[in-house]
């Protein structure tokens, strides 16, 4: 099951590699044996239950925590070449920024330029396009000269999902991007992401609904500890698949959907 | 000195110091270090690295004392023991349990007591009170210098990298997924702050040498939402208040380190009381936008 893409990604390009990655923090694991691959251009979800080490795997695919053990591979390159050439983009779980910084949501998005312009990040006539078009997209332009600390929750984050955007990054990584917001900026932000992937951007998502899976993933990745399975949502969103992912309890209980058929038809 | 008082105007009371050779040079070297750590301290409020700024300032004493005892430049002695505090701090921390201002408040302390015992133990002619309180009034010419030097590259530093700078005070774990070397930014930053310090114990002293680095920004911080506005309003408010405090410690034969802090702290009051937005005294009407 673990390797029921490979038929399907042999000779396609890979957005994201994953090879056997074991993180540890001071002796705890987190994360073992963890191994993936998934095919640039699609929308990937991740699921597994709080603590099953979703954040974990966002912060090795960035590099933040060095893996004990396994590599990790980026658009065919190393982690750090993809940053440094801009190749991904990653928004945390918690920003875990000072929210009291004073910066406007401009100058927010305008830093996820800094790693195209020069060496005195002096911005050009496209990196405001790109920071106009980026917080046009979220519909944050209106706030635009807002202090960043100004904004409520689900503003802030879609104006971190901007900065990601103005990046101009093929490779996104958002870790929880759905919590805390309305139904508007759900709706808002799964229509992004289905124009980044006609735009052939790889996103993983880490999510807890369910349904955000079924409606417009590709691919899925369940993870607990481990990448238990993942491939096309079709083969691998099953009933039995997910109560393993949870830990045996009935997922219509964790997804909270009135019937579980919904899922999976 | 009597007839100097009958025809005292506002122009005499500005012009009569700048008679003086060392009311110049007191009044440029304070005024540059002034700005110097106006604009670093921007950046010392926002990362909140307020204390680590009083350690590094205490922490160089020693390294002042064995620079002049060696007959070696003192900014060289002053950053080797900066930048080596900071280390310290880093590794007692990474290696103990014990938390970051306990670790800082230890190590500071430590190195000030060693400077102070360095000063009574070690012959030679530094003066204690100078590096204690500072002595705008006295400064040599080779300090003057050296201190122009050290300006120099801590303005460079701070000028080249302040976009990088500013990112990594907001938000390091961005700066780090867009490819940028934070660990060395890290380092940069305390490299340059052990640096200002120097320059700013010319003026004010080790012991004041904190409220350099911090005042101007706090003043700055409560006047604007805007980085950029920050850093210049910081800048002009430490400028003007170092140059206020050399004439008023001229005028008045007090302690030059002590009146230019208290003319920053004064105007802190100020922004505090009267800032548009965020003074404590601000219109009831104005909203938060
Ligand atoms: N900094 C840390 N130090 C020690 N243990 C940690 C640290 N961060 C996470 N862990 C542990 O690692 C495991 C995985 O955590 P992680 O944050 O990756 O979970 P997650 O899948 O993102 O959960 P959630 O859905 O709640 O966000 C958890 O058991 C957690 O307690
Ligand atoms: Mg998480």
């Amino acid at each position: 099951m673990k390797n029921s893409l490979n038929s399907h990604t042999r000779g396609e390009l890979l957005g994201i590699e994953a090879h056997e990655v074991c993180v540890d923090y001071n002796g705890t694991v987190a994360l073992y044996d963890a191994s993936l691959q998934l095919k640039a251009g699609s929308i990937c979800g991740l699921v597994g239950m709080n603590g099953a080490g979703k954040s974990t795997f966002f912060k090795a695919l960035m590099g933040f925590i060095r893996p004990s053990t396994g590599t990790i591979r980026i658009n065919g390159s190393s982690v750090s070449k993809a940053q440094r050439d801009q190749i991904v983009a990653y928004v945390p779980q918690n920003e875990g920024i000072d929210c009291s910084f004073p910066v406007s949501v401009w100058d927010v998005v305008m830093m996820g330029r800094y790693g195209s312009m020069n060496f005195l990040r002096i911005p050009r006539e496209s990196d405001r396009q790109a920071v106009w078009h980026a917080l046009e997209r979220v519909e944050l332009l209106e706030l635009r000269s807002r202090p960043i600390g100004a904004l409520s929750g689900g503003q802030r984050k879609r104006a971190f999902l901007a900065r990601a955007i103005a990046q101009r990054a093929s490779v996104l990584l958002l870790d929880e991007p759905f919590s805390g917001v309305d139904v508007r900026t759900e709706k808002l932000m799964s229509e992004l992401f289905l124009q980044f992937r006609n735009e052939s951007r790889t996103i993983l998502i880490s999510t807890h609904d369910l349904s955000h899976v079924r409606d417009f993933c590709d691919l899925v990745v369940l993870i607990n500890k481990t990448v238990l399975a993942y491939g096309e949502t079709s083969e691998i969103f099953t009933k039995e698949n997910l109560t393993m992912t949870f830990g045996g309890m009935p997922p219509d209980l964790l997804s909270g959907a009135t019937s579980s058929e919904d899922y999976f038809q | 000195m009597n007839d100097l008082f009958i025809n005292v105007t506002p122009l005499s009371l500005i012009l009569e110091p700048l008679t003086h050779e060392f009311m110049r040079r007191a009044l440029i070297v304070s005024a540059l270090v002034g700005g110097v750590c106006g604009l670093l301290s921007c950046y010392m409020t926002l990362k909140g690295w307020a204390l680590m700024g009083d350690a590094v300032s205490h922490a160089v004493m020693p390294g002042v004392v064995v620079a002049y005892a060696l007959g070696i430049p003192f900014s060289i002695g002053a950053f080797v023991f900066g930048v080596g505090s900071v280390a310290l701090i880093g590794f007692i921390k990474q290696k103990s349990r014990i938390k970051e201002d306990t670790v800082i408040g230890l190590v500071f302390t430590g190195f000030f007591a060693l400077g102070l015992v360095l000063v009574s133990k070690i012959k030679s002619n530094i003066d204690l009170m100078h590096i204690l309180f500072g002595s705008p009034l006295g400064i040599s010419s080779s300090d003057v210098q050296q201190t122009l030097i050290i300006l120099a590259v801590v303005v460079a530093i701070l000028l080249f990298f302040r976009r990088d700078l500013m990112l990594y005070c907001f938000d390091a774990t961005h700066a780090r997924s867009i490819g940028i070397n934070t660990g060395m930014l890290h380092y940069l930053l305390l490299s340059v702050l052990s640096l200002a310090a120097v320059a700013g114990l010319q003026t004010v002293g080790i012991i004041l040498v904190v409220a350099m680095l911090i005042t101007p920004g706090a003043t700055a911080y409560l006047l604007t939402d805007r980085f950029d506005r920050m850093t210049y309003l910081a800048i002009i408010s430490s400028v003007t208040s170092s140059i206020i405090g050399v004439y008023i410690s001229y005028w008045s034969d007090i302690e030059t380190g002590g009146s230019i802090v208290l003319v920053q702290t004064i105007i802190f009051l100020f922004a505090f009381l009267f800032a548009p937005r965020y003074g404590i005294l601000k219109s009831h009407g104005s909203t938060h936008l």
